[in-house]
């Protein structure tokens, strides 16, 4: 009974990455899009707009309401739509990256408005566009911030996969809940919990260091 | 070179309306070292950061050179934006960026190709003797080094004015007298316009030829900097020169007291 661990271990691992990664890249394309509009058109920003402002900042608010596993339901005729199946890995990434958008514009917004007005209004004087704002100073000043910020979302993505392993997306999530609770294999359970472990620690390691790295070049004292 | 004529501001608080800027008249000629001095509050930094429109007069007309500010909208308000300078007092250079990129930034926004951004790049770190910092961060510079980098970045685009919202009123003595110094420098070697708003004498004694004095938005008096230290016509300016004669009699007070120490 017990050589099928590996094997099952492994396509869990293979699911979750998989969705973890894919999740993740549309979330923070989606979450930055959302993110850098709020920003920028707040009263007093760099394309002030309050009524998008408002606009933008209330469907951010309404879809962080709903509770994830709901939000999955919600959405799988979406996923039809869009991957053709509501089932597996492939349909949980389109709820995954909605899900986690908003939270990741949230995040984006905080990191984004640390930046000094200072500094946007020196880019402002030597005559930027607001386009060159935002790519030339806004993010790369921001970036460091970002990187732990979107480091603590795409953790947070990893839960939600354990999540929607639970109704049928697979992964590491599924495995717990399929083999481990409903099949009493305890073998599977703890393997499962200490691989995600080491995922989340692996994911938090690779941020810190990379923030680091950016901050230690940028204020190395020589 | 800069014309301001009947510029007013006002902001809505919760208090009400608060008038910053009320109807101010001023004319600096090309070449000068105009300073507008005042006591905080006066509404000098509104007035400087109207000339470039980080703030929005409410009525009045700016012309830089031929240019008329007031009347410019988006693009050409930027086009407009890369021919005046801007110093300010807390620097605002980009951490993420190197002196070299940053001093390297106008020219960029401004659309020249690599090769002339590297040599004007060099060419204006050799004028603010910065040529050896090229590849460092600004964390990595003192206080005078990174206002010599904002003095580099704001000359870089070859502005017809130079604009300096309190650019040495972080800096310790020593250092804004180096800062000056450069300015001085720069205005003699490129004759280039300066205007800049200080609530030092000092900085006025130091470098202006002409100066204005402004309290609560108005500007109550203007003239050589010679007549303001001799003939001090406003309340605000006999305020500022009291300051001064103040310090003198207590000096010589202490040293008729503390005589051999």
């Amino acid at each position: 009974m017990k050589d099928d661990l590996y094997e099952l271990l492994l396509e869990g691992l293979g699911q979750t990455l998989y969705m973890v990664f894919w999740s993740s890249i549309f979330a923070i394309l989606l979450g930055l899009a959302l993110g850098i509009s709020v920003v920028v058109t707040e009263r007093g920003g760099i394309l002030p707009a309050p009524a998008v402002h408002k606009v933008i900042g209330t469907f951010i608010n309404t879809v962080r309401s709903l509770p994830f596993i709901i939000l999955i339901v919600l959405l799988l005729p979406l996923s039809r739509l869009i991957v053709g199946t509501s089932l597996g890995p492939t349909a949980a990434i389109v709820s995954l990256s909605i899900a986690a958008a908003p939270f990741l514009a949230r995040i984006i917004e905080n990191s984004l408005k640390e930046v000094d007005t200072g500094k946007i209004e020196a880019a402002k004087a030597i005559g930027a566009s607001p386009f060159t704002i935002i790519f030339r100073v806004l993010i790369p000043e921001a970036l460091p911030a970002l990187i732990r910020g979107l480091t603590i979302a795409v953790i947070a993505i990893t839960e939600f996969t354990a999540v929607a392993g639970a109704i049928g997306a697979g992964g590491l999530g599924s495995l717990a809940i399929r083999f481990g609770y409903q099949r009493f294999r305890e073998d599977i359970l703890f393997a499962t919990v200490l691989i995600i472990i080491l995922l989340v620690q692996s994911i938090q390691w690779t941020g810190d260091y990379t923030a680091k790295r950016i901050e230690r070049k940028r204020f190395k004292m020589d | 070179m800069i014309t301001v004529e009947g510029l007013s501001k006002s902001y809505n608080t919760v208090q009400g309306s608060i008038q910053v800027l009320d109807n101010i008249q001023l004319n600096v000629r090309k070449g000068d070292i105009f300073g507008i001095i005042g006591f905080s509050g006066a509404g000098k930094s509104t007035l400087i950061r109207c000339l470039n429109r980080l703030e929005e007069p409410d009525t009045g007309r700016i012309l830089i050179g031929d240019e008329e500010i007031t009347a410019l909208k988006g693009a050409a308000l930027r086009k407009a934006r890369q021919k005046i300078g801007m110093i300010f007092q807390q620097f605002n250079l980009l951490d993420a960026k190197t002196v070299y990129q940053n001093v390297a930034f106008p020219l960029e926004v401004g659309g020249y190709d690599k090769a002339h951004i590297r040599t004007r790049v060099r060419e204006i770190l050799d004028l603010v003797q910065l040529s050896d910092k090229e590849n460092s961060y600004p964390s990595q510079l003192s206080g005078g080094q990174k206002q010599r980098v904002g003095i580099a970045r704001a000359l870089a685009n070859d502005p017809t004015v130079l604009l300096s919202d309190e650019a040495t009123s972080a800096l310790d003595p020593e250092t804004t007298y180096s800062i000056l110094e450069l300015l001085k420098d720069i205005n003699r070697q490129l004759g280039l316009t300066i205007l800049l708003i200080t609530h030092e004498l000092d900085v006025l004694q130091h470098i202006c030829n002409q100066m204005a004095v402004i309290e609560k938005g108005r500007i109550v008096e203007t003239g050589t900097v010679d007549k303001l230290f001799f003939n001090p016509e406003s309340q605000t300016a006999q305020r500022f020169i009291n300051i001064i004669h103040q310090y003198q009699s207590r000096r010589f007070a202490v040293e008729g007291v503390g005589a051999g120490i």
